[in-house]
């Protein structure tokens, strides 16, 4: 069981949490001229790294919000927990 | 190469066994290579088999991190079938499917294939009307299925739940009958004594460390065991693949998921098919030692531990109990978990890559084992004439470009999501 701290009620098992996948990855902006290419990455392309993976969960069955969440891959630590607008340095 | 035979096995008796050759050697890698297959998987090692037998290129290196079939070819739940409704998943699939019923005969070593049909279970008219229409689809590309009614489903598979106050009532089901499953290792090592024995190198502890490429032109490989000059790659390495992809600087359609089986004690032989559960994902067949292997659906969350969670197996558990309420009763014997080369469409890619000389072949998702035969072959063709074959031309890695995605399942890019 993963044990993730959600920013908003503290900490909580992962069955009450549903996963959004890398939180790196930025949609092209909007009112530009955007390539084939840039849609790719945004839409298909991951990195997957093996170890701190910066990734979105949304707390489903608590308070609803999206999260941030800093975690290994090889190892499921978990690090730091985010909300959804603050910067990950 | 020692063939294995009736009259062999006699003979060795005489001597206590104790004068066979071995499988496969141990040598050390040799400066240069035509080609060289990364990954001693099933699909690595089924390449190698087949650039020797079909496309005569003996001059093969296949390296290994670990050891051969130690990943997912050793970990997997053993299932074979074809049936898929997409044109380029159906036809790959089924002439997989030829390559599965000779493969004993071809490797000279006993796969135990054991065709004894699937059964996707349905819940729902709804459901009933789906498994038609793919039904169909797969009776116009030559595969076989039939479509049973709750009657037809009852009396292969009576231990199934027919009681009348449940959740998901069993509407019937869509059977493949030549599908089934074959003993896993058994295909690992029987490609490998084979490709051995026609002169591949099969270097085992050995690590990629990185690439050599000069002018977008695949030049060597670096390895642990020192570099190797070789005009052709190919990549075999499943849920490893964003680990090479980052030492080649690309990015691909592909994360690493977590996906955990598990068996149960040994009993008694009750079920001789394989079965899905239609309203989740759960499927379940009994092997040749009696224990059920079961699995179902990912843990959900980027991993490379190869280690699972809980949460994830009672879900996966108690859809398989209400399937079939006796599995309650059976105790556990081991879990495990392996990671998944998850694409986002849910289909594989072979292909070329904008290195010359670099091939790729990954995003088997769920679905590699039964693939093993049919990736070798296609693969192998793809990497010796340097152009794809028809039956892989649908897995492009261009296709997330050109929008010509095979969505199988229409999960769209999220195909993790349970």
């Amino acid at each position: 069981m993963l044990y993730i701290k959600c920013p908003h009620c503290g900490m909580r098992p992962q069955t009450e949490f549903s996963y959004g996948g890398d939180a790196t990855v930025k949609r092209p902006e909007l009112n530009k001229e955007i390539s084939d290419h840039e849609w790719d990455d945004f839409v298909y392309n991951r990195k997957s790294l093996r170890g701190k993976h910066l990734e979105l969960w949304q707390h489903i069955s608590g308070c609803r919000q999206w999260i941030k969440v800093e975690r290994d891959t090889a190892t499921h630590e978990i690090f730091k927990t985010f909300k959804a607008d603050e910067e990950v340095a | 190469m020692q063939k294995y035979s009736i009259f062999n096995l006699v003979k060795n008796a005489f001597s206590g066994h104790q004068n066979w050759d071995l499988a496969w050697k141990d040598p050390t890698p040799k400066k240069e290579y035509d080609v060289v297959i990364i990954g001693g998987g099933g699909h690595g090692l089924a390449t190698a088999y087949y650039l020797a037998k079909e496309h005569n290129i003996t001059n093969v290196a296949i390296i290994e991190k670990g050891w051969i079939g130690g990943g997912n070819v050793g970990r997997n739940t053993t299932i074979i079938r074809s049936n898929y409704m997409h044109d380029d998943n159906g036809l790959f699939s089924e002439f997989g499917m030829d390559l599965w019923r000779k493969m004993s005969q071809d490797l000279n070593y006993n796969v135990m294939f054991s065709p004894r049909g699937i059964i996707n279970l349905a819940h729902s008219d709804a459901q009933m009307n789906v498994y038609a229409r793919r039904g169909n689809s797969m009776r116009l590309n030559g595969i076989d299925a039939e479509l049973l009614n709750r009657e037809q489903v009852k009396e292969i598979i009576p231990m199934a739940d027919f009681s009348d106050n449940v959740r998901f009532p069993i509407f019937g089901g869509l059977m493949q009958p030549s599908a089934g499953t074959a003993r896993h290792d058994a295909v690992a090592w029987g490609y490998a004594r084979q490709a051995d024995s026609m002169g591949v190198d099969i270097i085992q502890n050995c690590e990629v460390t990185g690439f050599d490429i000069n002018n977008g032109k695949i030049n060597g490989v670096r390895t642990s065991r020192g570099d190797i000059k070789v005009k052709k790659i190919g990549l075999c390495v499943a849920g490893s693949t964003n680990i090479l992809a980052e030492k080649l600087n690309m990015t691909l359609p592909i994360e690493t998921h977590l996906l955990q089986a598990c068996v149960s004690e040994p009993v008694k032989p009750v079920l001789d098919r394989v079965v899905t559960f239609g309203a989740g994902h759960f499927y379940i067949s009994q092997s040749d030692k009696g224990e059920m292997v079961m699995g179902g659906d990912l843990d959900g969350y980027n991993s490379y531990a190869q280690r699972g969670n809980l949460p994830t197996l009672q879900h996966v558990l108690t859809e398989g109990i209400a399937m079939m309420p006796f599995l309650s009763k059976l105790k556990m014997l081991r879990t495990w978990g392996g990671i998944m080369d998850m694409s986002m469409d849910g289909s594989p890619i072979i292909d070329k890559t904008h290195i010359d000389g670099l091939y790729l072949n990954c995003g088997w998702c769920y679905g590699g084992f039964k693939a093993t035969p049919a990736s070798g072959w296609t693969f192998a063709h793809t990497i010796a004439q340097d152009r794809v074959h028809k039956l892989n031309a649908g897995y492009s890695l261009n296709r997330f470009n050109t929008g010509h995605l095979l969505d199988e399942k229409g999960l769209g890019t999220k195909t993790w999501i349970s």
